[in-house]
C-alpha cells in the first residue's frame, strides 16, 4: 500500500496527484507531500526504527519514497549529537547539543533532502538530476547523481567559493555557472522546469526533497533518547528546513515516538549581510518578507528571496522562538569559538547558528538548564578562506629546526 | 508594446499564449491591461489589498520589482515582465 497518497496546497489546500511539481494552480502556495496518516499510525514504532538502517533511512517510513524503491544513499544521517560542555560553559547552558551534520558524506545536511530526492526521482523515471545551488545542494547532488548513474546539471553563482566548486566538479557534472548572485541563478531554474524534462532538487521535486530534512529532528528526538528539547536553533536560507523541522516535531509527537506533546521553541538564524527573515520577524508585517540583495560571508545561506520565509515567522511565533541575526564579524568569531571550545570546524553558515546561539545566551534568554540543540549544518573547510582574510593566527610562530630557535621563540 | 511572460500554471487563463503584449505606463495599470484582454490575472496576482501577492514574483526586465517600486514601477514600451510563481530555493 503507498504510503504517500498526494500533494496538498499549503495555503488553500488545494489536492493534486502525485508529480514533480511544486506549486499550487490555484494561489501559488507550497505544495507539500501527504501521507496515508492511518497507515503511519499502523507502522511507526520505535523499534522499527532503531532496528533500521545507521542512516536517516531508518526514518525512511516517515519519508516519501516507497518501500519497493531502491534509494540512492552514500549513507547520509545518524550523525553526531554532541553535548557540548565547554562551549556551554562559555555560555551559561548547562544542556547544550550540538547536531553535527558536516559529518555527512558531502560534509553538509543536503545530503539528507538529496538523498531522498534523488531517490524519488530515478523510481519516477527522471534521467538528468538539477538543481540551483549556493554550493552545498551542487555539492550533494552531483555527488548522489555520480552514485546514481544519472546525468547532472547544477546551476551555481559564477563566483562561488573555490573549494565548493572543486569539490562539486570531482563528480563531473554539468557545472553552469551563471553571471548573477543565487536568486537569479534560482529564478533561472524555476522558468527552466518548463521546457527541460529535469528533476531539479529545489524546486519540482522540492516537495519530495524538503522531507529529507525531517530526519535532522528525527535522529536529534532519538539521539536524546526519544525526548525533544525545549529549543532549537536553525540557519535560515529559503526557510524550507526550519518549516520541516516543525512537521518533524509534530510527526514525533502525533505517531507517540516522543513521551509528551510539547513542541520545541524554533529559533532561527540569519546573517544580517542577508537577513530578509528577520528584517519582517522584527517588523510590523512578519507576514511580508521583503526581498533583498545579499551581501555575507555566509553564501550557503544567502538567499534574498526565501520562499518559506513566512512560515518560518509564524513557526517561531507560535513555538516560542525567536529570528535573531549576526554581524560578518560575529560569524567568524562564533566559528572560532565552536573550534576552540568543541572541536568542531563549522562554515560560516555554522557561524552564523552558533553566532546566534552564543548573542541569545549573552543577552539572557536562557536560564541555564535548559536542553538547547543547535544544528550545524556544514563544514569549515567548504568556506576556510573567510578566516585567513579577516584575522592571522595569533598562536603561530615560525622557528629554525633547533632546540636554541624552539626556547627562543615558544614559550611552554 | 511591453510583453508579459506567462508561466506554465498561468497559461489557461491566457489561452496558452506564453506572451502576451500590453500597452501601459506602469506595473500596476500593465496587470490591469492583462486582466481586461484574459480575464481572472488581476486576482492570482494581487491579494485583497491590491499588492502582489506573497508567492508571486514579478519581474521587470529580470529586475525583482519588489526591490524597487513595486507596482509603480514605469514599465517602457520594449519592457519584459515575466510572472515567476513562488521562486523555490534552498
Amino acid at each position: 500500500m503507498p504510503k504517500v497518497i498526494g500533494l496538498r496546497c499549503r495555503e488553500c489546500g488545494a489536492e493534486y496527484e502525485l508529480q514533480a511539481t511544486h506549486v499550487c494552480e490555484m494561489c501559488f502556495g507550497p505544495l507539500d507531500a501527504v501521507y496515508d496518516e492511518a497507515l503511519l499510525r499502523k507502522i511507526v514504532k520505535r523499534d522499527r526504527i532503531e532496528s533500521g538502517p545507521k542512516s536517516m533511512w531508518r526514518y525512511r517510513d516517515l519519508l516519501p519514497v516507497e518501500d519497493s524503491v531502491a534509494v540512492v544513499t552514500l549513507g547520509e544521517g545518524l550523525t553526531p549529537l554532541v553535548k557540548a560542555d565547554r562551549l556551554g560553559a562559555e555560555l551559561g547552558l548547562r544542556n547544550l547539543y550540538l547536531k553535527n551534520d558536516s559529518m555527512n558524506p558531502t560534509n553538509s545536511f543536503k545530503d539528507r533532502v538529496v538523498s531522498v530526492a534523488i531517490s524519488w526521482a530515478r523510481a519516477h523515471g527522471f534521467e538528468t538530476i538539477a538543481c540551483a545551488s549556493t554550493g552545498n545542494l551542487a555539492n550533494a547532488v552531483a555527488a548522489y547523481a555520480a552514485r546514481a548513474g544519472l546525468e547532472c546539471f547544477v546551476f551555481i553563482p559564477v563566483d562561488l567559493e573555490p573549494a565548493k566548486v572543486a569539490s562539486i566538479s570531482v563528480f563531473d557534472p554539468n557545472v553552469v555557472a551563471v553571471r548573477g548572485n543565487y536568486d537569479e541563478v534560482n529564478r533561472l531554474c524555476s522558468q527552466l522546469i518548463e521546457s527541460t524534462p529535469w528533476a531539479f532538487c529545489n524546486i519540482n521535486i522540492r516537495p519530495f526533497y524538503a522531507e529529507g530534512s525531517k530526519t535532522l529532528t528525527f535522529e536529534t528526538a532519538e539521539q536524546l533518547g526519544w525526548k525533544l528539547p525545549d529549543e532549537i536553533i536553525i540557519p535560515i536560507a529559503s526557510g524550507c528546513q526550519f518549516v520541516r523541522h516543525r512537521q518533524a516535531a509534530h510527526e514525533l509527537i502525533e505517531y507517540g515516538l516522543v513521551r509528551g506533546d510539547r513542541v520545541p521553541a524554533f529559533t532561527g538564524a540569519q546573517a544580517l549581510g542577508c537577513a530578509p527573515v528577520y528584517n519582517a520577524f522584527h517588523s510590523d508585517t512578519p507576514d511580508r518578507v521583503l526581498p533583498v540583495k545579499p551581501n555575507t560571508i555566509a553564501r550557503s545561506i544567502a538567499i534574498g528571496n526565501p520562499s518559506d520565509g513566512v512560515y518560518v515567522n509564524r513557526i517561531a511565533r507560535e513555538t516560542g522562538g525567536v529570528v535573531e541575526a549576526v554581524t560578518e564579524e560575529e560569524i567568524v568569531d562564533a566559528i572560532r569559538l565552536l573550534a576552540r571550545t568543541e572541536g568542531i570546524f563549522t562554515e560560516t553558515a555554522g557561524g552564523v547558528t552558533i553566532g546566534v546561539l552564543a548573542k541569545l545566551a549573552r543577552e539572557g534568554r536562557w536560564n541555564g538548564d535548559e536542553v538547547v540543540v543547535a544544528y550545524v549544518t556544514g563544514h569549515g573547510l567548504k568556506t576556510a578562506d573567510v578566516l585567513a582574510s579577516v584575522n592571522g593566527h595569533a598562536k603561530r610562530v615560525e622557528i629554525e629546526p633547533t632546540m636554541k630557535s624552539f626556547r627562543e621563540k615558544v614559550s611552554i | 508594446m511591453a510583453q508579459f511572460r506567462i508561466p506554465g500554471p498561468l497559461r489557461r487563463l491566457s489561452d496558452g499564449q506564453v506572451t502576451v503584449p500590453v500597452e501601459a505606463a506602469d506595473l500596476a495599470s500593465a496587470i490591469e491591461a492583462l486582466d481586461a484582454r484574459y480575464p481572472g490575472f488581476r486576482d492570482r496576482l494581487l491579494d485583497e489589498k491590491g499588492e502582489l501577492r506573497q508567492f508571486v514574483n514579478v519581474y521587470l526586465n529580470d529586475e525583482d520589482v519588489r526591490l524597487g517600486s513595486g507596482l509603480r514601477e514605469k514599465v517602457g514600451k520594449d519592457d519584459e515582465i515575466s510572472i515567476v510563481p513562488a521562486v523555490a530555493g534552498g
